[in-house]
């Protein structure tokens, strides 16, 4: 007879899918973080002078700063010299369409289950392809351009659209925002970069999806969205890493700008490598995304699944400076063996009107620890400003943690802060309950964990909402009825 | 339909039934009483497949094959079900995805295909009519923030959406009012047929007037001590339960 313990073992221990690695010609920089490599990456990618000054910028400022103390987890060694700060598939020359990229590559993503052949590519999704460091594939390229929409790589966009570039980057996260994003701002290396016009619905999802797999390399990209007045997009990134026996780290940061009535809505699925069951290897997400709802009644949205990652410290934050802006978060954190997210948001309520909405949902598995962290600040010239917090955390087996630090400061007394959290635990009774009307264990967790986070769920594309009721199938075991 | 032979169960070394032996044949309702702590709850989940009773002797076959080898799950796919005492809260599954599942993975593990929507939803309308059980409880979560006696109701109406073989009512009468037992009783009545079983287990006769029983067992210290009709079920209302411990005691003397 399977007891719960078991399950919960299983759940514990659960292989990590997407643990291969690529076997592809690599040019790869020597390790060590100085003024040359930055010259160098620049150099590489054949970057306008004002960039390599920003870069240098944010070099400076990240060598006068330290690591941060305040975080809910012992922060690990991290070694910055011994990584090396670009790594790229060696191509032969400039492509100029997808049958030029190197098949192993295609392959690779394809395995990954994102085909960049766009014959076979999901119907209604433009992908952008980043490997290490640099972007391979950018989807449906073609048929964007037709409405005006620039969906590229970062690289590209220096080199097409700079004006554009130099206006927005670092306009939300500044190279002086935080130790992790001044890192990015020095030797940040591709991404991907969205500009919707005026008045332009985008026709289809766009996504990029990130996939490091060289050894000893951080990945550091940037991602900056620009939806200008009138204008509408949902956008989503993916990842995965190999297994490796020692951490990587991935320091990325992601800008949005919503303009007059814009909406953005930025949705996360991300599976990186968690480490094994004893907590050897995996990634450090340490990511700094914000956005900023510059225009009047703009909306932005993040939504995120995080499931993977030794280590996840990350708080989508939205700006809500244009009056009657609204701000969202949804997010659903898991962590089983010996993963630990440290993870919520930041919402500043500073226009008139303001609203804004967070769903969290945490779930500790194994010996994992989760940690909400969220700060809703009301500025005082935020009028009748509403935030409504919903913070629940699941708890499965008795070895995991599970902790909330919400804060909030309001300098406007007509401001309306709601804050409701809940903890509830699996427990034995309740899959005996379900056993009892013959549905297997596996099935009762997943079940229980699928009714648990269908409020975030819901708000994912319906692709990937299907994908990411998969994923947690797979991390937690067992599947969706 | 079932059989149970010298049934031996403990619970953290405690020996709990004490050589059980109990024939139900098919169609035939069987109440067991016994004075608090007697282990009727027990043999309940004994038969369910709870996992902290270890069974320690004896045997229980149910349409020929045996019980105890079986998972929970498996027991209930098989025809076994239990109305639980105490009804869990599930807070974010639905009502309606709860049974849709149980009922797909029961029809399944017979080789079914799974209900289509409009099927069960069907099934579901009819069977609420049956045990008076209130449709806007559907999509609630599964016993959450429920009254005691809509839970009990719940375990009632889940009974009749899944059809099971032999159904083990624990204690459903405790906790309810006199209308909520009158509404659990009738649900019941109307489920019984020729095919199914029923074990009740309760601690007052009451509860037996509105359902009658074949037989009416009595459970104490962890054995059956006396088997009657509902005749036996009056006669422990009015003389309690001190005048078969004390037979008990007197047959064993000699």
């Amino acid at each position: 007879m399977i007891n719960s313990n078991e399950i919960i073992d299983d759940i514990a221990n659960k292989e990590y899918e997407f643990g291969f690695s690529t076997d592809i010609e690599m040019d790869i920089a020597p390790p060590g973080l100085n003024e040359d490599i930055i010259r160098f990456i620049s150099a590489k990618k054949n970057e306008p002078e004002w960039l390599l000054e920003w870069r240098l910028k944010g070099f400076a400022a990240f060598k006068k700063m330290e690591f941060p103390k305040w975080q809910h987890f012992e922060m690990p060694e991290l070694d910055l010299q011994a990584l090396s700060y670009y790594a790229a598939p060696r191509k032969k020359k400039q492509l100029n369409s997808l049958d030029e990229v190197d098949p192993e590559l295609l392959a690779t993503f394809e395995k990954l289950g994102i085909p960049l052949n766009e014959q076979k590519a999901l119907t209604g999704v433009a992908v952008d392809a980043v490997f290490d460091s640099v972007s391979v594939a950018t989807t449906f390229k073609g048929k964007l351009k037709e409405m005006g929409v620039i969906f590229c790589s970062f690289g590209e966009a220096v080199q097409e659209h700079p004006d554009l570039v130099k206006k927005y980057l670092g306009s939300v996260v500044p190279h002086t925002d935080n130790i992790f994003a001044a890192l990015n701002a020095a030797v940040f290396s591709d991404g991907s970069f969205v500009y919707i016009p005026k008045g332009v619905r985008c026709p289809m999802e766009l996504s990029t999806y990130f996939r490091i797999n060289a050894q000893n390399t951080g990945q550091f990209e940037r991602t900056l969205i620009i939806a200008d007045d009138n204008s509408y997009v949902s956008y989503l990134e993916g990842c995965t890493a190999p297994m490796r026996d020692e951490n990587q780290l991935h320091a990325a940061v992601v800008e949005l700008i919503a303009l007059e009535q814009a909406e953005i809505k930025y949705s996360t699925v991300q599976n990186w490598y968690p480490g094994d069951k004893d907590g050897k290897g995996g990634i450090y997400n340490f990511v700094t995304k914000r956005g900023i709802c510059k225009g009047t009644a703009s909306k932005i949205s993040w939504t995120q699944v995080e499931t993977g990652s030794a280590i996840t410290w990350k708080y989508p934050s939205v700006i809500l400076q244009g009056d009657h802006s609204e701000g969202e978060f949804y997010s659903v954190a898991v962590v089983r063996n010996k993963q630990i997210a440290d993870t919520g948001t930041k919402i500043h309520h500073i226009g008139k009107g303001t609203k804004s909405r967070i769903i969290s949902k945490g779930i500790s598995a194994g010996r994992g620890d989760n940690s909400y962290r969220g700060l809703v600040a009301v500025g005082p010239r935020a009028d009748n400003a509403r935030n409504f917090t919903q913070c629940d955390s699941l708890l499965i087996g008795n070895q995991c943690g599970s902790h909330t630090f919400p804060y909030i400061e309001s300098r406007n007394k007509t401001a309306m802060i709601e804050h409701e959290a809940t903890t509830s635990k699996i427990g034995e009774d309740q899959i005996f309950y379900l056993n009892q009307r013959g549905i297997d264990s596996e099935k009762a967790v997943a079940l229980i964990v699928n009714g648990y986070v269908k409020e975030v769920l819901n708000q994912l594309p319906m692709e990937f909402a299907v994908e990411a009721q998969k994923l947690l199938s797979i991390t937690l075991e067992g599947s969706v009825g | 339909m079932l059989t149970i032979k010298n049934l031996h169960a403990e619970v953290e070394g405690k020996k709990i039934l004490k050589g059980i032996n109990l024939e139900i044949n098919k169609g035939e309702m069987h109440a067991i009483m016994g004075p608090n702590g007697s282990g009727k709850s027990s043999l309940a989940s004994v038969l369910a497949g709870r996992d902290n009773y270890t069974v320690t002797e004896g045997e229980v076959w149910f349409n020929g094959k045996n019980l105890l080898d079986m998972a929970p799950e498996d027991r209930a796919r098989e025809g076994v079900f239990l109305a639980f005492q105490y009804p869990v809260e599930i807070p974010g599954v639905s009502n309606l995805n709860f049974l849709k599942t149980a009922l797909n993975e029961i029809r399944a593990y017979k080789g079914l295909p799974a209900l289509e929507a409009r099927e069960f939803l069907k099934l579901t309308k009819e069977k609420q009519q049956l045990v008076d059980f209130h449709s806007n409880l559907m999509n609630r979560s599964l016993n959450e923030g429920f009254s005691g006696g809509e839970k009990k109701r719940n375990e009632i109406f889940q009974l009749a959406m899944l059809d099971p073989q032999l159904a083990i009512l624990d204690e459903t009468d405790s906790g309810l009012d006199i209308d909520a037992l009158r509404i659990v009783s009738n649900g019941v009545n109307k489920l019984r047929d020729a095919e199914k079983s029923f074990v009740v287990i309760t601690h007052y006769q009451r509860l037996l007037e509105y359902i009658i029983p074949d037989f009416v067992h009595v459970l104490y210290n962890g054995r059956i001590i006396k088997t009657g009709t509902k005749e036996l079920a009056l006669e422990l209302e009015e003389r309690g339960y001190d005048w078969l411990k004390e037979e008990l005691h007197l047959k064993e003397s000699v």
